[in-house]
């Protein structure tokens, strides 16, 4: 059901058709000695989150929660995200193609994109891919395309997601393609030594993510000048948009393709999707980039519209030279995760990816006090890696019986890693929280 | 004059004007009232070897995309780069401003191959039926 308050306006006009003056000359008949004179006793309003938490204690107690980021990062996306997808307007529209009964949708994905370029720092973005792990697959292609398919190199960050690395050897298994890993130094960043050495003529593409798999913050710039002199393409890939919110942008650092994964702003994490890939380049680049493009043009009448363009870049004009097999976007995710950007805004953003940093922080000295190692020694955003060591099994098992996912354990991607657990912290976890969940990884016992 | 007398032609409907061991190409009044407003041309790098026959570009308007076939060998030694910022030279004038390559030929008897124009004429004919 919906709730939609008067707007002073309407309150305004109701009174003049009436003849009142105002709503307290409504109350005219009660007696002076008999109106409140005190603000009523209630308790200061609860913001929405702190509202969504309330009553989900009132239905029976607090729902499961988890300090795991790892490519899906839980964020407090406000309710009116939801309500706004639900507008069948949104909900049901189909692919644009024609524009003329579809301006609504292509504005909303021409803002979109607006969004995610301004977000990156570069000059144009698409309409949205599947995820972040195929955007990545797709950013290499292009690049690839790019050096006219001469060179045949991608080196890979060792940080880049493990799933995100799956993916881009599958993408380009069948291809010409030879993918090599660097690997990251003690600070946890990609070694840029190992970078230099591994840099040739034959390098195509550099692809680094920021912040990275350990949670690490990347120095992209010093990548960016070191592919560039190389001639080869920097890609960044960017799991965790909020992070957008506080880092230099990709575009600005010297990336030239700049793509993530857009869930953590759709407002759920769905056991891992739907989310959206983003994806965005320099302008130079544009007749090579995959995906749909909504561009803003003008109708016969001279009136600003919204259409799909640059189809010539796509499967079904272009055929096996096209750009892509992709013809389809993630339209309500993204949708989802522009009304979220939209109403968080760029200072909104900021602040939330601060709050993040800071969480983060706080964690990380706990810690320390707590007697816990980090495994890197490198500025962090919102995730971090402890060495909990051989007892990480059962200490995340004994949060996990209290409904708390305490960490992840690299263990599951590298056999090298058992026992370092990957902790995120967002705005989601409240300070009691992540005392627990330290002491708890510390071998701290649990108050029963 | 839609077929100019002192050029050659191919069935691919693009034009060469061979000057001793040169040929400059580009595409027919046919071909681009055919491909409709051409809003970008894709050129080879200059100094690539090219083949006859081989796709060395494409001309792409608003609804399709045409492959650039070479009617010659040799090297590109030059592209026309203004069709950057003016790509619309191809439809107002696809045998002057609207070159789009230049070619050192290789076999430079490969241009009695192509056809001339009374040929090109027949081939239009032709294809109208």
């Amino acid at each position: 059901m919906r709730y939609l308050p008067h707007t002073d306006d309407d309150v305004r006009r109701m009174l003049e058709v009436i003849g009142a003056r105002s709503i307290d000359a409504l109350f005219a008949s009660i007696p002076e000695s008999l109106r409140l004179k005190q603000p009523l006793q209630l308790p200061p309003a609860l913001c929405e989150s702190e509202l969504k938490q309330h009553l989900g204690e009132l239905a029976g107690g607090a729902p499961p929660i988890a300090l795991v980021g790892a490519g899906a990062y839980q964020h407090a996306i406000p309710v009116i995200v939801d309500q706004l997808l639900l507008r069948t307007e949104f909900f049901t529209a189909y692919t644009p193609y024609q524009p003329e009964i579809s301006q609504g949708t292509l504005q909303a994905i021409f803002e979109y994109q607006t969004m995610m370029a301004e977000l990156t720092g570069l000059d144009v973005a698409n309409a949205s891919m599947y995820d972040g792990a195929s955007a990545t697959a797709e950013a290499v292609l292009m690049a690839w395309r790019i050096g006219r398919e001469k060179k045949s190199a991608v080196l890979v960050s060792a940080a880049l997601h493990p799933e995100y690395r799956e993916v881009l050897a599958t993408y380009t298994a069948a291809m010409p393609i030879k993918l090599r890993t660097v690997d990251v130094d003690p600070s946890g960043a990609t070694d840029r030594a190992a970078l230099a050495k591994q840099l040739d003529a034959d390098t195509a593409v550099v692809v680094l993510q920021a912040p990275n798999f350990f949670g690490v913050v990347e120095d992209v710039a010093a990548v960016a000048a070191a592919a560039k002199s190389a001639g080869a393409i920097v890609v960044t890939a960017t799991p965790e948009p909020v992070a957008l919110g506080i880092m230099r942008s990709p575009g600005d650092a010297g990336a030239e393709i700049a793509v993530g994964e857009g869930l953590g702003l759709t407002g759920a994490l769905s056991f891992g999707g739907p989310g959206f890939g983003f994806f965005a380049a320099r302008k130079d680049h544009l007749r090579q980039m995959p995906g749909r493009l909504v561009g803003a043009t003008v109708d016969s009448r001279g009136e600003r519209g919204f259409v799909l363009t640059l189809s010539t870049r796509e499967q079904h004009i272009r055929r096996e030279k096209a750009t892509s097999n992709i013809c389809s976007n993630q339209g309500l995710c993204a949708l989802a995760g522009s009304i979220a950007l939209s109403c968080l805004g760029p200072q909104g953003l900021r602040e939330l990816a601060q709050h993040n940093l800071a969480k983060a922080e706080y964690a990380k000295r706990k810690a320390t006090q707590f007697g816990l190692k980090l495994v890197f020694s490198g500025p962090t955003f919102n995730e971090f890696v402890l060495d909990v060591g051989p007892a990480a099994t059962d200490r995340l098992l004994r949060l996990a019986e209290r409904r708390i996912i305490g960490g992840l354990d690299l263990g599951r991607f590298d056999s090298k890693r058992r026992g370092q657990v990957l902790v995120c912290t967002t705005e989601m976890h409240g300070r009691g929280l992540i005392d627990r969940v330290i002491g708890a990884l510390a071998g701290q016992k649990e108050p029963a | 004059m839609t077929i100019p007398n002192d050029l050659r032609y191919t069935e691919e409907h693009e034009w060469a004007r061979v000057e001793a061991k040169v040929a400059t190409i580009g595409i027919t009044h046919h071909a681009q009232e055919a491909l409709g407003d051409i809003v970008f041309v894709d050129l080879p790098e200059v100094g690539r070897q090219i083949k006859k026959g081989e796709a060395i570009g494409a001309v792409e308007s608003v609804k399709a995309v045409s492959d650039l076939f070479s009617p010659l060998s040799g090297k590109v030694s030059a592209v026309n780069g203004d069709l950057t910022n003016t790509p619309d030279a191809v439809n107002k004038d696809p045998y002057g401003a609207g070159w789009m390559v230049k070619i050192e030929l290789a076999v430079p008897a490969e241009a009695d191959q192509l056809l001339s124009p009374d040929a090109y004429r027949a081939l239009l004919a032709k294809e109208a039926k």
